[in-house]
């Protein structure tokens, strides 16, 4: 199971390491805000910590973390969304009718 | 049934993530790609919602619900140019969860209620992710008191720094060591997490403001390891893949920005940066000559150029005037001239941030040019303008041998037929280095607040 995990990991690495190469320094700080929004998938793990009643100590630590990580998925994706609609091309190039895309 | 209903959410939310950080290479293509990436965050978290073991659906709803409360505003309202103490901070909770998670494992372990079995692989794993993520919480609550400058910017050092912080990594790995091989040495754990916040703190009080991007980058990496780590411990593939995601991609930014700082990376990442030798070689700058303008000469000169490279700095940000160059910039080219962006990798306290300030002041991004791309173009270009960026032009850095800046890779500024700086007063830079394109006969400082200078230069253009 430990090696499957491992198998996992190593090829998510790769796979992220290539996709990641390829982004523009341009894109670099929406880049981290979406990293940062995706990686609240620990929303995940604190789900079942927090609800699956083991212990008060656990639910409530399950809690918090519950909370963090939604404000990173909730405020990280909102944000990424927010900077990417500012990046625009230029639009005078774009309305004039002599240039066909 | 319903767990090959949970994994099978986890394995659409992973493409769709996949996808989504594949969409960021194209910037037309972005934003599409990321709405995917966010609706497949809502698959994973509906996949595991129905998971067995959630018997209690109070405390989540409680949680989703004020997490939802709280990131509203830090992703809706936080202006751009705070950007880089934002990222800082959501490192710090994603990295807060992951150790509370760790937490509530380890006890629940411990105290028999079910969960992990804390054989060696897995209470490494867990040790791994409450070390890298106690450590990453207080670095980066330190990195965001630096930015947002609660805490003061520049690097505070003593003596034996290093020595001391080797020592509690040391102490903290025989703490895990320990940990690993009787679990039920509680001590040891708790005493690991505190260790480690101390470390979290001692490696980033030493980093000076201009350093930041590197830090940031390294942070997010940490915390992409400490939710890797998390998968491990609970056996949970996308955190995994999600973990290694986000840890590949602060690596990888992390080398990008520290090849822009010329520093070699095991310097970052044993944090022996931000040092130097400060203030040596201010003295001398004294004597050299300077040479001011006034807003209207600098306009003419504006006015009348045919190519003009604007490059932004930190201190573009710090007078939030990114609205003023873009309309100075329309001007320019309403007149005839022709003006693109120069933006440094290192520009700015976080990777790319000047180029979501400009974009937020709506300059469209194809005249937005990377170092390399634009480095060939200074000797052509009329004017080069530059706006509170000190050490990415100092020419130091590609002539001067004994420059602690030596072999940094810097814009070609100084290559320019002239060079117009925008700049407070003539204090030195972060690096606390003398520039000597400063006192270039071809440059001129127009001194004074980038935005109220931009300002002038705008009416003194329109009325040229």
């Amino acid at each position: 199971m430990l090696i499957l995990e491992l198998y996992i990991f190593v090829l998510a690495g790769f796979v992220g390491y290539m996709v990641i190469t390829k982004v523009p320094p341009l894109l670099h700080t929406p880049l981290m805000s979406a990293t940062n929004a995706i990686s609240g998938i620990s929303l995940v793990g604190s789900l079942v910590a927090a609800g699956s009643q083991r212990s008060t100590v656990a639910t409530i630590l399950g809690f918090v973390a519950v909370v963090c990580a939604t404000t990173n998925v909730v405020g990280g994706f909102l944000i990424t969304d927010r900077m990417l609609k500012m990046f625009k091309r230029d639009d005078p190039k774009a309305k004039s009718p002599a240039e066909p895309k | 049934m319903r767990e090959n209903l949970t994994q099978l959410s986890y394995v659409i939310a992973a493409v769709l993530f996949i996808l989504g950080l594949r969409s960021l290479t194209r910037p037309d293509k972005a934003r599409q790609g990321m709405q995917l990436a966010a609706i497949g965050m809502l698959v994973a978290v509906c996949g595991t919602l129905i998971h067995h073991e959630i018997v209690d659906y109070r405390w989540i709803a409680g949680g989703l619900v004020l997490g939802a409360i709280i990131g509203y505003p830090l992703g809706m309202w936080v202006p751009t140019t705070a950007l880089p103490q934002r990222i800082a901070m959501s490192l710090s909770f994603g990295a807060l969860a992951a150790v509370l998670v760790g937490v509530s494992e380890y006890y629940n372990a411990l105290h028999g209620t079910a969960g992990v079995v804390l054989d060696v692989p897995h209470m490494a794993a867990l040790g791994f992710e409450v070390l890298l993520g106690s450590l990453t919480v207080t670095g980066a609550l330190v990195a965001f008191g630096k930015l947002q400058e609660v805490l003061p910017s520049r690097p505070l050092t003593f003596p034996g720094q290093n020595f001391a912080n080797g020592l509690l990594l040391l102490i903290a790995f025989t703490l895990l060591v320990l940990v690993v091989v009787d679990p039920t040495r509680t001590s040891a754990f708790y005493g690991m997490i505190a260790l480690a916040a101390l470390l979290g703190v001692l490696m980033v009080i030493p980093i000076g403001g201009a350093d930041m991007p590197v830090v940031v980058a390294l942070l997010n990496s940490y915390c992409g390891l400490a939710a890797a780590a998390t998968g491990f411990a609970l056996g949970n593939s996308i955190l995994i893949i999600c973990g290694a995601l986000d840890g590949a991609s602060g690596f990888l930014l992390s080398i990008l920005m520290s090849k822009a700082m010329n520093r070699s990376f095991s310097n970052v990442l044993f944090g022996a940066f931000g040092g130097g030798t400060p203030a040596a070689a201010v003295g001398a700058g004294g004597a050299l000559p300077v040479r001011a303008i006034s807003a209207e000469d600098a306009a003419i000169q504006l006015a009348y150029a045919s190519r003009v490279i604007i490059v932004p700095g930190y201190g573009m940000a710090v007078a939030q005037a990114q609205h003023q160059v873009r309309e100075l910039a329309e001007l320019i080219e309403k007149r005839g001239g022709e003006v693109k962006y120069a933006i440094h990798p290192v520009a700015g306290r976080m990777p790319g941030h000047m180029n979501v300030l400009l974009a937020e002041a709506n300059v469209p991004y194809d005249r937005l040019y990377d170092m390399d791309e634009i480095n060939g173009e200074f000797p052509q270009t009329d004017v080069a303008l530059v706006i509170g960026a000190n050490d990415v032009v100092n020419p130091a850095a590609r002539e001067d041998k004994s420059s602690p800046i030596y072999g940094m890779p810097i814009l070609d500024v100084d290559r320019a037929k002239t060079v117009i700086v925008l700049k407070r007063g003539m204090a030195a830079g972060f690096a606390g280095i003398e520039n000597m394109l400063f006192h270039a006969p071809a440059t001129s400082m127009l001194f004074g607040d980038a935005k109220a200078s931009l300002s002038k230069l705008v009416s003194e253009v329109k009325a040229a």
